[in-house]
């Protein structure tokens, strides 16, 4: 075993994977259990659609219908597409920008397994009947005391408050990681585009989350300690629920869709055989969208009587955001038709999926974002196939492509093509089939969160043919899961770089190792891994007795100093177990606050408690930034 | 179908399917030219150069694409904002009509300015063809949305606010309209029934509304309205011209005449009358209305005297 190896490795057993710090390993995890949610929240959504098979069906009952919906999309929301998408972050920005480790290990530990208990609290809320039941938005009178009386909605609250918290954690790491652990001469214009999109979406969970942390704190006191912010009977007001639920509802779609843009810049060009055109541009256009989303929340109120001047400028907003997606779609046709012809393989199928189902889902989203139009489209069956397009075209199918692309590299061994194209091909032809005739649906005047609708109504046969596309869509679910556990099984090995692409994760083994690179390689292009006699040089003079980083400069990445990094431990899930019980506490005790406090306080005290072997150790090792010049690290040579 | 968007029964809603039209036709056509080049660029060239530049001819038609697209975005964003001012022109000598929105009913009130000459209703809207009619939309608990999409969009109702939404029938029938923001279990039974009647049919009805409820003709019917009175049913309605005067539920004074009873989840018939007042919840899980013991001669009575409240 190297030094590296028993450096950077886990102490083997159970105890050693509760004490993990490393991003892979935690970034498995994360990404497995928001698949695990994925697949409920789906489940659920096949009741539903079983439900509104039949008019006047009697299967599930109001009570439980609007259970079904409000989980279905807190779940898909909170505890899949957000997390998710950071979760695949989490494993391969470190990779991309070629270093060891996130930049706060053990926050990350911390930050999963909130996210875990969070999710967990709220299925078995779910299955002991006590689920969210005002829908994922939970607008206020309804999820108020008076109308949600009981401790369904303070469940979800909580909920929002767990998977907030592990969202805020996830992009501190994202935007520390890729501001300052870049391999040397990663300049930001050689950034990969997934870490670009990463960047920006983390900055716009940094802006969006307090948002709604704050509305849903607001709502748990009001129905725990009688606060009156959304009682109009006593001066509060419904609207402010609702301007600062979509101040963060909004930037969430695209906090989902932004890095779903990373992943598709990432996989064509290495299909194309091609740097992706407009690189700048693409860049350029990823910053307008997170500015631009927003300001354009009020797009979700337009029925809500606000001045029609005022709706004009969300209006304008709204429209104006196909601008820089439409930029995007552009360079990345120019990439397909000025690269070589691409061989059909699943993850450029996924990709092309997205266009021919995202585009639909943008063409509607312009129409829902003209507030004259929207009048009539607005909480009818039409939105409801529109965010489908959005949100499965825009990001499910690229996350698949990203699943099959990446595969290999996670796990070293290459998942099967023709399950993979099993699993393209009905999840293509069961969505369009299942969320299609909604549009129709919605313009023949069917609202949304119906839990059942007459036969008088005529709906009943677009609604039978949607519930078939469901099932074809579960079906496509289920070859996706059976791919994956017949590939871990006996799959065929893959290469260190199965695609040809260019970016550095390719650079190392399949699956990493757990230092990710013996030598981190220094970066002289946008392509690295298309140069000639790549790498042509690494850093030297990293120690390898303790667990380090090399921290650059945040926008030439020039070595600036080593930092160490924190070993495995327990401390995290102890202090993420005293957290919960904190959050679980206050759903129904304003008391729970101060006192669960205190395991809190006790379990950080020992997470930050320095041992005296680190701290040796740490002064041994750590190279101040004044000491760095006269150390004289052999970087090789440094182009620019 | 007498509830969909696409089938306009006034300017209003016809503004409104036009914009849709013109946008779905402009989506449309930019779909199959975007999916067009995708295709020909997924055709691909066989000796591209991984990191060749990106020739100027590229940069242009990237440049043109997005230009064009900028074009398309502000014609329709113009297109909608003179829609917009369109639907927000306050008619002049327009007919006023409160809405008030309950879990899961709708309270009508045409406007007078006497008081005594003010017509309460629920669940069902007549309009006079031509005359514009002014909603002033209210809730009595928690949002709910008045949506008649053969009419107009939609538009919340707000506890704390009060807000306005103009109709115009131009093609007389009979529309239906849902609340359309989630209200809680039984927001899927919240229905109203519009009928847009000629002008001097519309003031033949209000007038009929405007009448204190018709005197029993049978011994059945005021068996039925004694049943009434001195039941629990009076705690919550109302049936003008008797003690009746609760509004915690709809007004009864004319149900007879109503299509569709308890917001649309049954049609108006006597038996279906008996059933809703003997077991609400087998209907409508949820509903504010409890079960009310009686005998099945008094049941009887009871659904034969409010169905001849026409």
């Amino acid at each position: 075993m190297s030094r590296l190896e028993s450096t950077w490795a886990d102490s083997p057993g159970l105890l050693g994977a509760l004490s993990t710090v490393d991003h892979k390993r935690i970034a498995i995890r994360y990404v497995v259990t928001s698949l695990v949610f994925f697949v409920l929240a789906g489940f659920l959504a096949l009741v539903m659609r079983t439900q509104l098979a039949r008019a006047d069906n009697h299967l599930v009952g109001p009570d439980l219908y609007n259970q079904l919906f409000s989980m279905h999309g807190s779940a898909m929301m909170f505890l899949f597409a957000v997390p998710v998408m950071e979760a695949v972050a989490l494993y391969l920005i470190p990779l991309m920008v070629g270093t060891r480790n996130v930049a706060f290990p053990r926050l990350n530990a911390y930050g999963y397994w909130l996210f875990l208990f969070g999710g967990l609290m709220s299925f078995t809320a779910f299955a002991l009947d006590i689920g969210p039941e005002a829908g994922w938005f939970s607008y206020v009178p309804l999820a108020g005391p008076q109308y949600s009386p009981g401790k369904r909605t303070d469940f979800w609250a909580q909920l929002i408050t767990f998977t907030e918290v592990a969202a805020l954690i996830g992009a501190i790491q994202i935007i520390v990681t890729v501001f300052k652990m870049r391999a040397p001469g990663m300049t930001l214009s050689r950034l990969p585009m997934f870490a670009w999109a990463m960047l920006v979406t983390a900055f716009m969970i940094m802006f969006a989350m307090p948002s709604v942390m704050l509305a849903s704190t607001f709502l748990i006191t009001d129905r725990l300690v009688s606060t009156q912010f959304f009682n109009p009977a006593e001066g509060g007001d419904v609207l402010l629920w609702q301007h600062m639920f979509w101040f963060f509802g909004h930037p969430e779609v695209y906090i989902i869709f932004v890095p779903a843009l990373g992943m598709i810049s990432e996989i064509l060009p290495a299909f194309a055989r091609r740097r992706v055109v407009g690189y700048l541009g693409l860049v350029i256009a990823l910053v307008s969208i997170a500015f631009l989303s927003f300001g354009l929340w009020v797009h979700h109120m337009f029925t809500t009587g606000l001045p029609p001047l005022g709706m004009s400028f969300f209006t304008v907003a709204s429209i104006m955001i196909a601008l820089p997606t439409g930029l995007q779609i552009f360079c990345w046709i120019a990439t397909l038709a000025t690269g070589e012809r691409v061989r059909f393989a699943t993850p450029i199928l996924f990709v092309i999926g997205f266009f021919f189902i995202f585009i639909i889902g943008g063409m509607t989203g312009i129409m829902l974002g003209a507030s004259t139009l929207d009048q009539q489209l607005h909480d009818s069956y039409f939105v409801v196939a529109h965010l489908h397009y959005v949100l499965i075209g825009g990001a499910v199918f690229p996350l698949f492509a990203g699943f099959h692309y990446w595969f290999p590299k996670i796990t070293g061994r290459q998942l099967s093509e023709t399950l993979g194209r099993w699993n393209f091909w009905l999840l293509f032809v069961g969505f369009n089939v299942a969320f299609f005739p909604m549009h129709i649906l919605g313009l023949e005047g069917m609202p949304r969160r119906m839990y059942t609708y007459s036969a008088a109504s005529g709906w009943e046969g677009l609604n039978l043919l949607s519930t078939l596309g469901a099932l074809v869509i579960a079906a496509s679910v289920l070859v996706f899961v059976c791919n994956v556990v017949v590939t871990l099984l006996r799959g065929a090995r893959a290469a260190d770089n199965p695609w040809g692409a260019s970016g550095l994760e390719w650079a190392t083994a399949s699956p990493p190792p757990a230092y990710n690179f013996a030598d981190i390689p220094v970066v002289r292009s946008r392509a690295p891994l298309w140069e000639e006699n790549f790498p042509a040089a690494t850093v030297v003079g990293l120690p390898d007795l303790v667990p380090t980083a090399l921290v650059t400069r945040l926008h030439d990445a020039q070595p600036d100093h080593v930092a160490l990094l924190p070993t495995p431990s327990p401390w995290p899930l102890l202090a993420a177990i005293a957290t919960t019980v904190l959050f679980i506490g206050t759903i129904f005790s304003p008391w729970a606050l101060i006192w669960g406090s205190v395991p809190v306080a006790i379990t950080l005290i020992g997470w930050f408690w320095p041992s005296p072997d680190e701290a040796r150790r740490h002064r041994e090792i750590e190279i101040k930034p004044d000491e760095a010049e006269q150390r004289e690290l052999a970087f090789g040579e440094l182009s620019s | 179908m007498n509830h969909t968007a696409l089938a306009p029964a006034g300017p209003f809603a016809e503004r409104i399917v036009e914009l849709f039209w013109l946008f779905g036709i402009v989506a449309a056509v930019v779909y199959l030219i975007v999916i067009g080049f995708l295709v020909y660029g997924l055709r691909g060239r066989r000796e591209a150069e991984a990191s060749a530049p990106v020739s100027p001819k590229t940069l242009r038609a990237i440049g043109a694409a997005v230009g064009l697209t900028g074009i398309v975005l502000v014609g329709l964003t113009i297109s909608d904002f003179l829609g917009n001012r369109a639907l927000a022109k306050v008619p002049a000598d327009a007919l006023h009509v409160r809405v008030t929105g309950h879990q899961w009913w709708w309270e009508i009130e045409y406007q007078d300015s006497i008081v005594a000459r003010r017509v309460t209703t629920a669940n069902q809207l007549a309009l006079p063809l031509g005359r514009p009619v002014m909603l002033e939309l209210g809730s009595g608990d928690v949002i709910h949305s008045f949506w008649v999409p053969s009419l107009q969009g939609k538009k919340d109702l707000l506890p704390g606010y009060t807000t306005t939404l103009a109709l115009l029938a131009s093609r007389a029938g009979d529309y239906t309209g849902e609340c359309a923001e989630f209200c809680g279990y039984q927001h899927a039974h919240m229905s109203l029934d519009v009928a847009a009647v000629p002008p001097d049919e519309f003031a033949r009805w209000l007038e009929a509304q405007r009448a204190d409820a018709a005197e029993p003709a049978t011994e059945a019917q005021r068996r039925g309205r004694e049943i009434f009175l001195t039941s629990s049913c009076r705690a919550c309605h109302a049936v003008q011209g008797t003690i009746a005067a609760a509004r915690l539920g709809p007004d009864l004074t004319h149900v007879g005449s109503r299509p569709r009873i308890a917001a649309g989840a049954l049609p108006n018939n006597l038996a279906n009358m008996a059933a809703w007042i003997a077991n609400p919840q087998a209907f409508k899980p949820g509903a504010r209305m409890p079960a009310t013991q009686l005998a099945s001669d008094d049941l009887a009575a009871l659904a034969s005297w409010l169905g001849s409240l026409r």
